[in-house]
């Protein structure tokens, strides 16, 4: 599948494309199949998004899981710093990242 | 410490109200990310992998007590309680906001700090000794040498849009603490054989995927044409730069390229021109600027320690510098605890710092590029009190230079160019020796983790170096041996195929045994390695 990802123009946050807006959980993440690009033009020229980029995904568990690490931990914040992650009380969050 | 005049002042307020009317037209949609890019990077503003990141220079890494209480206040205020220092001698900040970033800046510029050139194809902020002022070993302190560059090279129209950034080190003792021929230009105060004080040039060094160690192209140019040398280094890479290619373009490609001899030929005849034109800053505002670094009032007092709490012996022998003024020593704190993040530091862990620095140190602080903090000026007398309150706030770890005090650059936690993890493989190596209690074993063994190949861990220079690369979506670590950046400046040598993330702290184990099997005498990891070569290094590890 195929997920949306970008920064929040104000906060610099990642957000996901959820199919009507951007939210800041990956849960949230919709397979945008190939309307990517028309996607990306539409919500950044509306400054909705900063800087999007379409990122790979496999559904896992219900939830898309970006194919590349780097995306994974843009997802859930840094893994040295479990504090600032969205979900810091989800024992499996390592195992999803890594 | 220097104090801005009503130009430099002016001149940082200025671009805070630019900057401030830039990122309003940004929020507004009158500017685009792409026209906004550069100019939010030339305000030290990037675009992370989790947010925006603020870059803040250190110039030459010298701050007071003020302006450590003021990045505490904007890491907590605008960021999430803590801060990086780095190892340019800077602080960033990870989770900064576009709205704020007008009124960070404008909260730097009261205390005569700024972000500007902390990003971009420009001079970066001066480098320079930590001990800088105070090490018993230097020429003379190059601070006010490393403060007329800083002028120089503010918004000097000329170097503003260079093929490639560019960093510039001054240090002042044949004992290199600031990696200088690891910089574009390393700039060493010498004196010749009549006395006279000048600076020898090294052009073309650098860290990064092509990693060099920078010529020395002239031995001794005399400190009242300190500025016009450099630019003329500055003019011929200016001119001839590789623009064509960002891989390429940096001075050190263009040095090797023409050869140390003739890109040595072109400045020489720019530096002619450039003498008759009558460029250098008049001699009056070198002695203008030479005041702000004068020695505080030392006093005399005892020269030793009680060293029956051996913990707190531990810490002087380790984390202590020797000073010119024997009642006094510099002593580094330590933002390496065993298992921590390197370099990072609490909003607390600052105010108690810039406390501490105003309390044992003159008001004065120096980042170090290994990530540290140093107090410059310690009484001997005061060392204990000291290494106390740093002890109970978690900064008396005692591992400078050693195993523990390891360089690693924020990596794919943090960095969106990253290809690896590098904090959390710092964290696994610091725990395994410190559980182990090997690393107390082993003496002075400087480990440097780049999370890819832009090197800013400085792996290249470590004793043992890690590289964390991308293997097909998954993290993989190559290890390097013999690296410094001391004085025997020396790149590492790649020991072979690379290791997950479990098997490159087994290797780095591996590694340190070979040494300890290997060592003669004193010798440290590097002086055994440099004597046994890399075989047997490499027999351990993959035969």
């Amino acid at each position: 599948m195929i997920v949306l990802t970008g920064n929040d123009l104000k906060s610099g946050a990642v957000t996901w494309w959820t199919g009507t807006h951007w939210s800041i959980h990956i849960e949230d993440a919709v397979d945008v199949g190939e309307n990517a690009a028309t996607i990306m033009a539409r919500e950044e020229s509306s400054r909705r998004v900063n800087v999007p980029y379409a990122v790979e995904a496999t559904l896992t568990a219900g939830v898309a899981r970006p194919n590349h690490i780097k995306d994974r931990i843009r997802a859930l914040g840094p893994t040295v710093r479990p504090d600032l992650t969205l979900k810091p009380a989800d024992p499996d969050l390592g195992n999803w990242v890594i | 410490m220097y104090k801005y005049d009503q130009y430099d002042q002016a001149m940082v307020d200025a671009r805070v109200a630019e900057f401030r009317d830039q990122a309003k037209r940004r929020l507004e949609g009158k500017l685009s990310e792409d026209q906004f890019k550069p100019l939010r990077l030339m305000n030290g503003l990037y675009l992370q992998l989790h947010a925006y990141m603020l870059r803040v220079a250190v110039p030459y890494g010298t701050l007071n007590s003020t302006q450590m209480h003021a990045l505490a206040d904007i890491a907590d205020k605008y960021d999430r309680g803590y801060g990086h220092f780095t190892t340019r001698q800077n602080i960033q900040y990870n989770w900064i906001k576009l709205e704020d970033a007008g009124d960070i800046l404008a909260d730097l510029a009261k205390v005569e700090m700024h972000a500007i050139q902390t990003s971009g194809n420009c001079i970066r902020n001066i480098s320079s000794d930590h001990f800088a002022g105070a090490a018993q070993d230097e020429l003379i302190d190059p601070r006010p040498y490393a403060e007329l560059l800083r002028q120089w090279s503010s918004f000097h129209p000329e170097f503003m849009y260079l093929p490639r950034k560019f960093k510039i080190a001054v240090i002042a003792s044949d004992t290199d603490r600031a990696a200088m021929k690891l910089h574009d230009i390393g700039i060493q105060i010498v004196k010749n054989t009549s006395g006279e004080l000048g600076a020898s040039f090294f052009v073309g060094g650098g860290m990064g995927r092509t990693p060099m160690i920078a010529p020395n192209i002239r031995e001794f140019v005399p400190l009242d044409q300190l500025v016009t040398y450099s630019e003329a280094c500055l003019r011929v890479y200016n001119r001839y730069g590789r623009r064509d290619n960002k891989y390429k373009a940096r001075i050190k490609i263009l040095v090797h390229e023409l050869g140390a001899e003739e890109y040595t030929r072109q400045v020489e005849e720019e530096f002619a021109l450039l003498l008759e034109q009558g460029i250098e800053p008049p001699f009056a505002e070198l002695e203008r600027i030479k005041p702000f670094f004068a020695d505080p009032a030392f006093e005399d007092s005892a020269k030793t320690v009680d060293r029956s709490d051996p913990d707190f012996a531990l810490w002087v022998d380790r984390n202590t510098n020797r000073h010119k003024h024997d009642s006094y020593v510099s002593a580094v704190i330590s933002l390496k605890p065993v298992g921590g993040i390197p370099g990072d530091a609490t909003a607390e862990q600052m105010h108690l710092m810039a406390d501490l620095a105003k309390d044992y140190s003159f008001d004065e602080l120096r980042v170090m590029h290994t990530q540290n903090i140093v107090l410059p000026h310690v009484k001997i007398t005061d060392l204990h009190a000291l290494w106390t309150k740093l002890d109970e706030a978690g900064l008396g770890t005692p591992n400078l230079d050693q195993i523990g005090d390891i360089i690693a650059c924020p990596g794919l936690d943090y960095c969106s160019l990253a290809n690896a993890r590098s904090i959390p493989l710092a964290q696994k190596i610091a725990q395994r020796f410190d559980e182990t209690g090997k690393g107390d074993t082993l003496g002075e063994l400087k480990l440097k983790i780049s999370g890819c190949i832009n090197a800013c861990g400085h792996h290249h220079a470590g004793h043992i170096g890690i590289l964390g690369v991308d293997k097909k979506g998954v993290e993989n670590y190559q290890l390097s041996l013999g690296g410094s950046e001391a004085e025997d400046t020396a790149l590492g040598k790649i020991t072979g195929r690379g290791f997950d993330e479990a098997g490159v702290v087994e290797a780095v184990e591996t590694v340190t045994d070979v040494y300890l099997q290997n060592k003669q005498g004193e010798e440290r990891f590097l002086d055994t390695y440099n004597r046994i070569g890399m075989a047997p290094f490499k027999e351990a590890l993959y035969d």
